[in-house]
């Protein structure tokens, strides 16, 4: 049984990684205790290999919805100054950020 | 003269359209005692006193040429989840200190259209993640029955604010529990309703497949009012139903004569507090008085809720809060020397340590090989959940339950143990994975004076049975217990 969520449970290094996609970043001490945090979590959540769901569809939506179209209208949106409002840094109506290129 | 602040919305209503009180004088009682009380329970993070007070003169106007509305004039407290236009609007997160929307969410439309009262923000967990409101950046907030305990999370200042007579009832969202268990550790009654029953736009988003917004009062009636003032269609959110409001409170008063309750028998597991227990078969033997047919029921995935729970909302969130990166709104750390550590020095100094933990989950589940094994399994396993609610609702109307295993505990208990904080949601959980509605309504007191709720849950947008039966309950049980002293 159970392969894939068994195997997976994860070392500091994968956390590492994984921090690095999430544009997180962790002191070593963190890692540690997330490390194991982490694994508690997923050992938990393994829980679910306990179950066939090879004929089950998922669930990407709570509701049967068809989807819903609006009116294409110009409707009021939000100023330029408003939108910038609460940017960090803002010149020129526009965002600012660090050198990119 | 009763205590202004100690009156239902209804009783208010009634004194306001029959002018024997003023708005203005209602505001300015819920701002007096918010000064004073509000410091030992801390359930505001942000109090809008100003801004009330003219809110209130102009529904005192609005009165005065004749007009009125459910909410004229009523205070009301609004969790930090909801954007406010012009009032910071924190999620209770360093990440959004200082914030300010330039737009309303569709809800404060709703109730400013209704000439309704803001008093201020209330403190929840941090993006709406935990359930003790432990987990907000700023201070916790305090149960109002034990000052040392929690009051649930993460709308605990919505639940703590009702039951301190902090303001007349609230707004808060649910995700996996995050209106009714802080509503059953307040003793006090939160909906949560069908997904899709209530416009989000301008709620932050934490787990856009489960969140929804609902409300939180002193009793079912005050419930039924928020929530037929906050339901129906939004052109701005697409997951809004396009669907009449029925009057929730007209559905009230009917009797429980025919009507079918269920009990899942996987909702009184061992380690489950027997006081608990006790008040919930207590308030079933009261609905059964009360006319209704009990009848045995089974959830049978009920113990895989928590753990797909704990896929899809952390998989959900890791993709909303990426939103956050010290562009657009919101704090930037400073010392950075590109883009990458700009974005990632902001979000490891914004965020706190279970968003973040959040965060590591669900991008871990969504990453390149372990999609599969994660996050469809747990959408499958949603399926098996859902069906389990479809099969229960071809034998019965609504199904009753507890909404936690136990009454609230100590600040600090679970604090530094994920997972045990996580298993305090395990009943309140699958109603968001099914979509359906539920409620958390008063039911009894443990031997320590601690509020239990009990659970009501029915078929999608069966809102008016369970507030039906909610209500019930509540005239069987009587007045339970005066509101804490504090």
């Amino acid at each position: 049984m159970a392969r894939g969520i068994d195997m997976a449970r994860i070392h500091k290094d994968e956390v590492g990684h994984v921090a690095r996609l999430a544009r997180l970043t962790f002191s070593q001490e963190e890692l540690e205790g997330l490390t194991n945090q982490l694994n508690d979590i997923l050992t938990y959540i393994g829980k679910l290999e306990e179950l066939d769901t090879a004929e089950i569809e998922p669930t990407t939506h709570a509701l049967k919805l068809t989807n819903y179209f609006r009116r294409d209208e110009k409707g009021r949106s939000l100023s330029v100054d408003e939108a910038l409002s609460n940017a960090p840094q803002r010149e020129n109506g526009a965002f600012v950020v660090p050198r990119i290129i | 003269m009763t205590n202004l602040v100690d009156l239902t919305i209804s009783s208010l209503r009634q004194l306001l359209d029959q002018r024997e009180v003023s708005s203005v004088e209602v505001t300015r009682a819920y701002l007096e005692r918010i000064e004073a009380i509000d410091p030992k329970i801390k359930a505001y993070l942000t109090v809008t006193g100003q801004q009330a007070m003219e809110a209130a003169m102009a529904a005192d106007e609005y009165m005065a040429s004749g007009k009125t509305a459910p909410l004229t004039g009523i205070p009301l407290g609004i969790k930090d989840v909801i954007c406010t236009k012009g009032v910071p609007t924190t999620c209770a997160s360093r990440m959004l200190e200082g914030f300010i929307p330039p737009y309303d969410a569709t809800l404060m439309e709703r109730l400013n259209g209704q000439h309704a009262i803001m008093l201020g923000k209330l403190n929840m967990d941090e993006f709406a993640m935990g359930s003790s409101t432990e987990n907000s950046a700023f201070f916790p907030t305090h149960n109002p029955w034990d000052p040392k305990r929690i009051p649930g999370g993460s709308s605990g200042g919505s639940a703590a604010a009702v039951a301190a007579r902090l303001c007349a009832g609230s707004f808060g969202s649910d995700t996996g529990g995050s209106i009714r268990q802080p509503a059953s550790h307040c003793g006090v009654v939160g909906i949560k309703p069908t997904y899709g029953r209530i416009s989000r736009f301008g709620l932050i988003a934490f787990a856009s497949s489960l969140d929804q917004i609902g409300p939180i009062a002193r009793d079912v009636t005050d419930c039924a009012i928020l929530l037929e003032a906050a339901s129906g269609h939004d052109p701005k959110d697409s997951t809004s139903v396009n669907r009449p409001v029925p009057s929730y409170t007209g559905a009230l008063k009917e009797g429980l004569k025919g009507l079918r309750i269920g009990i899942p028998r996987e909702y009184f597991i061992p380690g489950m507090d027997p006081e608990v227990e006790e008040a919930i078969r207590k308030g079933v033997s009261a609905l059964e008085g009360q006319g209704a047919e009990i009848i045995d029921i089974s959830l049978p995935h009920t113990e895989f809720a928590v753990a797909t729970y704990y896929i899809i909302a952390p998989a959900e969130a890791s993709s909303n809060l990426s939103r956050y990166d010290g562009v657009k709104y919101g704090f930037r750390a400073e010392g950075y020397r590109d883009l990458l550590e700009m974005y990632t020095a902001t979000r490891s100094t914004g965020f706190g340590p279970e968003v973040k933990r959040r965060i590591m989950v669900g991008t871990y589940c969504l990453s390149a090989g372990y999609y599969d094994a994660y996050y469809k399994k747990a959408s499958k396993v949603r399926t098996l959940i859902t069906r389990d609610f479809q099969d229960a609702f071809a034998r019965c109307d609504c199904i009753a339950a507890p909404v936690a295993p136990t009454p609230a505990f100590k600040l600090g208990e679970k604090k530094d143990d994920p997972l045990q904080m996580y298993l305090s949601d395990i009943f309140t959980i699958p109603v968001n994975l099914a979509g359906i509605p539920g409620i958390s309504v008063p039911c009894g007191f443990s031997s320590e004076g601690l509020p239990i709720g009990m659970q009501l849950m029915a078929g999608h947008f069966q809102e008016e049975t369970i507030l039906k039966v909610a209500y019930n309950l509540e005239l069987a049980l009587g007045k339970i217990k005066d509101w804490p002293e504090i």
